[in-house]
């Protein structure tokens, strides 16, 4: 792989007591698109929030091409580091977290406006750009509560587009929805995959990230168990928790 | 109940309904500042902040708020603060409400979805950004109800500063038994105007809420 783009270096985590990441690696390359699967508890969520700094390291360093995430800095500076390095990083929760006080365009345009200095012209161009990209122009003005769930996630991910991120972050983006709901997010993602938008997906649909997902990385109990293309790691896992889990997983799902 | 009595005082009474009236709304708007300030404080990064809010709090809610106004207006002209009986009893109000109002909006802004926050931060905004325009809007439509039964106590506490003579609507009450002797008629008279004057505030508040709630 040529030069890293997302690098985490010995990656830790601990709440408390708890260690929840042990001393993790990942270098993700520009465009790549990599999932991360793994049982409940396994750390994949802490994982994902530390590459934002959304829930800070123990120990260990986070990279976005030559600028590192979660540097040393005094509170006041650091405070203004993260949230310039965050514009880049664009994240999608379970629970899609739109705002419900504003309609899809303020959704959208709120921090383009307020972070990016652009005119309410340029921001709603951006709006409408955006949610062409993700099939719901015609929802522009309604709020998140007059949508379903499926839309709702796909304004979150315009939302997190219009920041023009360098990489996007899923954690687990399709798994509050009803099933009929899954399929017009994962196109949505399919198609930022076509367009080579560097992802790093946490999900539990391994259907999914088979046919999407360059890579993909099993993680259990805070460690990275066995990484490795999708065909490998689903078809011919080296390890035994590794076949354990896609054997139960598999079985939960049919 | 001797209906003539009631009605060639009654004006007396609107005037002091007045009083009253002018008493609330001082009160209610400084105890809004102070509940504001407290909210801030109670949820500041600094621990300084957040002992002096929980002090405030705690003091204020933790003794009555007639030892409060006589401290201010009796005790107070020892220390060197000199107010008159209205001056006194809006302030000695206002900064006691705060303290109920301080956590009314602090329950409300906690009550707002974690996700909320966390959705404005990773977009790049900084916390105070977050809190403008994420947090707060969504946290002043959790607060109007709970700060409407603030202001209802509010509205019946001012009759606290009889107590220091202030002129207001149950002073006004008890000066006239001094001179009829019908005290049943005096303060079925006040009761009524006090119930008049909650009744419509009360009305204003639900407007305000099913206004919010209606995005
Ligand atoms: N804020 C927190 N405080 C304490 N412990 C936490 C916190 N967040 C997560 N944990 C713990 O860290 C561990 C890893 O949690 P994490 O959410 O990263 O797992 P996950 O792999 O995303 O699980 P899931 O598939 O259920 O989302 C769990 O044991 C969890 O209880
Ligand atoms: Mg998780």
């Amino acid at each position: 792989m040529s030069k890293p783009f997302v690098d985490i270096r010995h990656a830790a985590k601990k709440f408390g007591e708890l260690e929840v990441l042990h001393d993790i690696s990942m270098q993700i390359g520009k465009g790549e698109i990599v999932a991360i699967i793994g049982p409940s508890g396994s750390g994949k969520s802490t994982l994902l929030r530390a590459i934002n700094d959304l829930d800070p390291l123990s120990s260990g360093e986070v990279w976005l091409e030559d600028m590192q995430v979660n540097k040393a800095l005094p509170p006041r500076q650091y405070e203004k580091h993260i949230n310039q390095v965050r514009q880049d990083i664009g994240m999608v929760f379970q629970h899609f977290n739109l705002f419900p006080h504003l309609t899809v365009r303020g959704n959208i345009t709120l921090a383009p406006k307020m972070l990016k200095g652009i005119s309410d012209a340029e921001a709603n161009a951006l709006a409408e750009e955006q949610l062409k990209r993700v099939g719901l122009l015609e929802r522009i003005d309604y709020y998140p509560s007059q949508l379903s769930g499926g839309q709702k996630q796909r304004v979150a991910i315009a939302r997190a587009l219009a920041m023009k991120p360098k990489v996007m972050l899923f954690d687990e983006a399709t798994s509050a929805l009803d099933p009929e709901l899954v399929e017009e997010v994962n196109q949505v993602m399919k198609q930022l995959a076509e367009e080579h938008m560097t992802m790093i997906i946490v999900t539990h649909e391994m259907g999914f990230a088979e046919s999407v997902c360059d890579r993909v990385v099993f993680m259990d109990g805070g460690y990275v168990v066995e990484e490795g293309p999708p065909e490998v790691l689903f078809r011919n896992p080296s390890h035994e928790r590794t076949r354990n889990f896609l054997r139960k997983h598999l079985q939960g799902q049919s | 109940m001797d209906f003539d009595l009631i009605l060639r005082v009654y004006p007396f009474f609107l005037e002091a309904a007045w009083v009253t009236i002018q008493l609330s709304v001082y009160s209610i708007a400084l105890g809004l500042a102070c509940g504001a300030l407290g909210a801030a404080a109670r949820l500041s990064r600094s621990k300084p902040a957040r002992a002096a809010g929980a002090v405030y709090v705690s003091v204020i809610r933790g003794t009555p708020a007639l030892i409060q106004l006589f401290i201010l207006y009796f005790g107070g002209p020892q220390i060197g603060i000199q107010l008159d009986a209205f001056e006194a009893g809006v302030i000695g109000l206002g900064v006691n409400i705060g303290a109920y109002m301080t956590e009314t909006m602090r329950g409300a802004i906690i009550a707002v979805d974690k996700g909320q926050g966390e959705a404005a931060r990773t977009l790049g905004m900084s916390r105070a950004q977050a809190m403008r325009k994420v947090i707060l809007p969504q946290a002043a439509r959790l607060m109007i109800r709970p700060l409407g039964v603030n202001i209802n106590a509010q509205i019946k506490g001012t009759a606290l500063v009889a107590a220091i003579s202030v002129v207001e609507l149950t002073y006004t009450a008890q000066r006239y038994i001094g001179s009829t002797y019908k005290p049943f008629e005096m303060f079925f008279l006040a009761g009524v105007i006090y119930l008049v004057i909650i009744y419509a505030t009360g009305l204003g508040i639900s407007y305000l809420d099913r206004k919010a709630a209606l995005r």
